[in-house]
């Protein structure tokens, strides 16, 4: 009876998630009165063993076979599932991204075994042998579901930025385990096949500062104002969905639920009422200044500061301000 | 070429979600209903590459005998065909739901001939479960991306571009194939005059299925702590200017 925990990697390179799901299944086990274990796939992973143990699995399985060079999803859940029935682990616990949601789908998918996404708490009672009660987000952390996943292996994944990442040596080295799984042509298309590599710049997701428009703005030439101030305060330009309907902005700059989760150092949220969808994308962010006529506005009573006003007017001023005292 | 889309209807809320005092299901009382965003851009999709390569759109619906208006307004915009699975109120679990979608799905492939795309939302809107599509593709013994921000046809192959941390991955899936669409694909159609009066007319199949219960039980619903925040109004209108600036420094956004 253990944990095991899937780390996600791309190319042999570890994401950050990963470390928040070693940390939270190690806490599990350690209710559980039992041992962490670890799964990485792809041999050109292996080399993330070393960082796997410091945070005190007991054993890293490391799963192996020559189609294993990059990611593909149902190769990669065919491997957990491979694992999974090899080891019998008690909890199964995967990233809560993309790559992780959609890796645990296909394994548990694969074992005709139930799977809860994006879980932020789990049961402390939980000692392995009873069904596992999980708190998951729905509607993109706007509600949450006290869920129970009753099976013999219980597969979930970690809601992002949830657990803290924090080492934790065990008591004794990890032991390796490498395991050749058996893959065939069913699982052989899904594969990354090519690559359109990313330029280096601050993107919406890493931006300290966002300044974000939404239907108040009223058009696309009307996000002028908005662009000066984002380029004085060294930051991009986010939106809300409403106005990617209008098609004033790219989708690519949609902060949401459907768009891009942000967590800048400010948001500043210029003629956004705050709705559900829009306030799920930003309310990571640590600092949230409001600029909207309707003091009621939903996202004006959330916001840490806000100014009642008309944006077409207030940005502007906000700019000059910054320009005048630059020039002192 | 033949495309399925399936699409959920989840209500709109606006900018609180209320429970139902059993704790099992959002008050949607005084909510509005649509089709879940991705599946909404998913339906786009498939309409799109249609009007390229020629063939049928289908758009199913496992829901209640409402849903027949999120499948109407599919048909509004371009969709051909609708077919609804009828169930109580109540959601079925993931396990349950993509049992009962492959199973109508071969049902009506066994009587039309096989679709070349399953489309799937990424996620329901509602239930955020990112796994009916990985089930329901696995029961057809159909490859499955998630995540699609590109899907072309190429040849018979489903070519299909998805956005990761170190920029785009391009994936190819000899049809036929499942593909996960996520928002921003595309820029969903407003219906037309034609579409609306096509919407009225179409047909809705209805096509009964079953599935056993999974293992994911829903307890209970409820709403996060809410973040205590007392806003502090730095003003009004552009006179608030010079305080938003000393913020701005307070805060080292200069530095």
């Amino acid at each position: 009876m253990t944990v095991l925990a899937v780390v996600e990697h791309d190319r042999g390179t570890m994401t950050s998630a990963s470390l928040g799901v070693l940390t939270a299944a190690r806490n599990l086990a350690k209710q559980m009165n039992t041992k962490f274990e670890a799964l990485t796939i792809g041999a050109n992973a292996d080399r993330l063993s070393e960082t796997v143990a410091n945070f005190g699995a007991s054993t890293v399985h490391q799963a192996h076979n020559a189609m294993l060079t990059d990611f593909g999803p149902e190769a990669w859940g065919e491997s957990i599932a491979q694992v999974v029935r090899k080891i019998s682990p008690s909890v199964v616990i995967g990233t809560g991204t993309e790559r992780g949601h959609e890796i645990i789908a296909q394994a548990a998918a694969r074992l005709d075994l139930p799977a809860a996404m994006n879980c932020s708490e789990f049961d402390k009672d939980f000692n392995g042998s009873q069904p596992l009660k999980v708190v998951r987000t729905r509607w993109g952390g706007s509600l949450l579901e006290e869920a129970q996943v009753d099976a013999s292996i219980k597969f979930v994944t970690l809601a992002n930025h949830v657990v803290e990442p924090q080492e934790e040596l065990a008591t004794s080295p990890a032991t390796i385990s490498t395991i050749e799984v058996q893959l065939d042509e069913s699982v052989s298309q899904s594969f990354v096949q090519d690559r359109v590599e990313r330029v280096a710049g601050v993107t919406l997701a890493t931006s300290p500062v966002v300044v974000s428009g939404g239907r108040g703005v009223g058009s696309a030439e009307a996000f002028a104002p908005l662009e000066e101030l984002a380029s004085l305060l060294n930051g991009v330009v986010g939106c809300s969905r409403a106005v990617t309907n209008n098609g004033w902005r790219n989708h690519t700059d949609q902060v949401g639920q459907t768009g891009t989760r942000i967590a800048p150092d400010i948001y500043i949220a210029c003629g956004i009422s705050g709705a559900i969808q829009h306030w799920v994308g930003a309310m990571a962010s640590k600092n949230i200044l409001a600029i909207n006529t309707d003091a009621q506005a939903n996202i004006v009573t959330k916001a840490g500061y806000a100014v009642i006003g008309d944006l077409h007017k207030v940005v502007p001023a906000i700019s000059a301000e910054i320009r005048r005292r630059q020039n002192k | 070429m033949n495309i399925l889309v399936c699409v959920k209807r989840v209500p709109a809320p606006g900018a609180r979600i209320n429970i139902t005092s059993d704790g099992q299901q959002v008050d949607t009382a005084f909510l509005g209903f649509t089709v879940s965003p991705h599946e909404e851009c998913a339906v786009e999709q498939a309409v799109q590459l249609i009007e390229k390569h020629g063939g049928d759109v289908t758009v199913l619906t496992l829901g209640p005998a409402e849903a027949e208006e999120q499948l109407r307004t599919a048909v509004s915009v371009g969709a051909t065909k609708a077919v609804l699975v009828p169930i109580d109120t109540t959601d079925w679990d993931p396990q349950k739901t993509a049992q009962a979608i492959a199973q109508v799905i071969s049902n009506l492939e066994a009587a039309n001939g096989k679709y070349d795309l399953v489309l799937f939302g990424n996620e329901s809107a509602d239930s955020c479960g990112y796994q009916v599509g990985v089930r329901a593709a696995l029961k057809l013994t159909r490859p499955i991306v998630n995540g699609a921000k590109g899907l072309e046809i190429d040849n018979g192959v489903a070519v299909v571009r998805r956005e990761s941390d170190a920029g785009v991955e391009i994936y190819k899936l000899k049809m036929p194939a499942c593909v996960g669409i996520k928002e921003g694909i595309n820029l969903p159609r407003y219906p037309t005059m034609k579409g609306r009066l096509a919407s009225k007319k179409v047909a809705i199949d209805r096509s009964e299925s079953s599935g056993e219960s999974g293992g994911l039980k829903l307890i209970t619903l409820r709403r996060p702590p809410e973040r205590a925040s007392n806003t502090i109004i730095l003003g009004n209108g552009p006179e608030a200017a010079p305080r938003v600036v000393d913020l701005l420094e307070e805060l080292g956004v200069f530095k």
